[in-house]
């Protein structure tokens, strides 16, 4: 199979995904774009950890999922892996990522913080596509104080 | 440790798959949205050409490339070294024109459509379009002007992928996109 190489394709094809979502939405279908956005990042999530864990052995617990989630599949998809990690132990994780890769090019600081969610719609999908097909439903939400850092919020559900 | 490692999957690799699967969860988006398949190829191919555009700072930041002296050199160029850097397959490049203004790239597997089945119903959907939209936004950046579309598509069952392009002109001063 030939293999694609590049980041900076998927860097690009995001931005023009989430232009293309927002092109042709009105004014005030703007949550509307954002549930697009998130469920094709679910989507894309969903079959992309299929393809990486094919090989591995199943996951000790819940922490070892999010572990996971932090290294190998941050490392391959923004090529660094998450810088902090917290739970409370109670199905709430946080993971921090201080430069988060779809932000960077973004000018740092609050006067963009407006358009932050549309770019991280796609990423919290994929975080919850991921963890679905891994077994865990969940909720994720994003948060940015300061551009380019993130916070991703991950509500466990348990039912 | 060892079934970390087995489960650390290889970077370059996964990237791949990461934007194949994103590529296809958009068209999917795009078929959903539009039931005729020439809009859809319009805006894939509209997408393409704004990543053409930004793509070809990249490309030229990185591959050292100088400039070309004429049009072979330029169908060289994109087909062994741009297609190489970001798709990983090298077209071959063939059928000139007499005059030597249009080419074809052979691809015999094209990434994109790694996973990929067309659904019937959709003969006229140009599932790689943003490749010629992506040709063409970076040739317009540097002054080239090119039409370029799919001949022949191992999707649709020919035995080999054709894209097709062609010199139209030099655009001699080239004023920004959108503001002409």
């Amino acid at each position: 199979m030939a293999q694609l190489s590049d980041a900076v394709l998927f860097e690009y094809l995001h931005i023009e995904i989430v232009g293309y979502i927002h092109r042709c939405a009105d004014e005030n279908e703007k949550d509307h774009c954002i549930a697009k956005l998130e469920s094709l990042g679910f989507r894309v999530g969903q079959s992309l950890v299929e393809r990486f864990t094919r090989e591995s052995t199943r996951f000790k617990d819940e922490l070892d999922t999010m572990k996971f989630i932090c290294k190998d599949f941050w490392n391959s998809v923004y090529r660094k892996q998450i810088d902090n990690l917290r739970t409370n132990h109670q199905g709430v994780y946080v993971l921090q990522d201080n430069k988060f890769r779809f932000l960077t090019q973004i000018s740092n600081g609050k006067q963009y913080m407006d358009v932050a969610p549309k770019f991280l719609a796609f990423p919290c999908g994929m975080i919850r596509g991921a963890l679905a097909n891994l077994g865990v439903n969940s909720v994720v939400t994003a948060e940015v104080s300061a551009m380019p850092a993130c916070k991703f919020q991950i509500q466990i559900q348990r039912t | 440790m060892s079934r970390q490692s087995s489960r650390a999957p290889d970077p370059r690799k996964v990237n791949g798959e990461l934007f194949t699967l994103t590529y296809g969860a958009l068209v999917a988006q795009l078929l959903k949205d539009y039931e005729d398949d020439d809009e859809v190829n319009r805006q894939l191919e509209k997408m393409g050409y704004n990543i053409g555009v930004r793509l070809i700072e990249d490309f030229l930041a990185r591959s050292n490339v100088s400039r070309c002296n004429d049009f072979r050199e330029t169908a060289d160029q994109i087909a062994k070294v741009a297609f190489k850097m970001y798709l990983g397959v090298t077209p071959v490049v063939s059928n000139w024109s007499a005059a030597g203004d249009e080419f074809s790239l052979l691809i015999e597997n094209n990434p994109l459509t790694d996973f990929v089945e067309l659904p019937d119903g959709h003969t006229d959907l140009n599932y790689s379009n943003l490749l010629c939209g992506a040709l063409k936004g970076a040739m317009e950046m540097v002054q080239m002007e090119v039409d370029v579309k799919f001949v022949q598509d191992q999707l649709k069952g020919d035995n080999i992928t054709e894209l097709r392009l062609k010199f139209i002109r030099r655009l001699e001063d080239a004023v920004p996109a959108g503001e002409d």
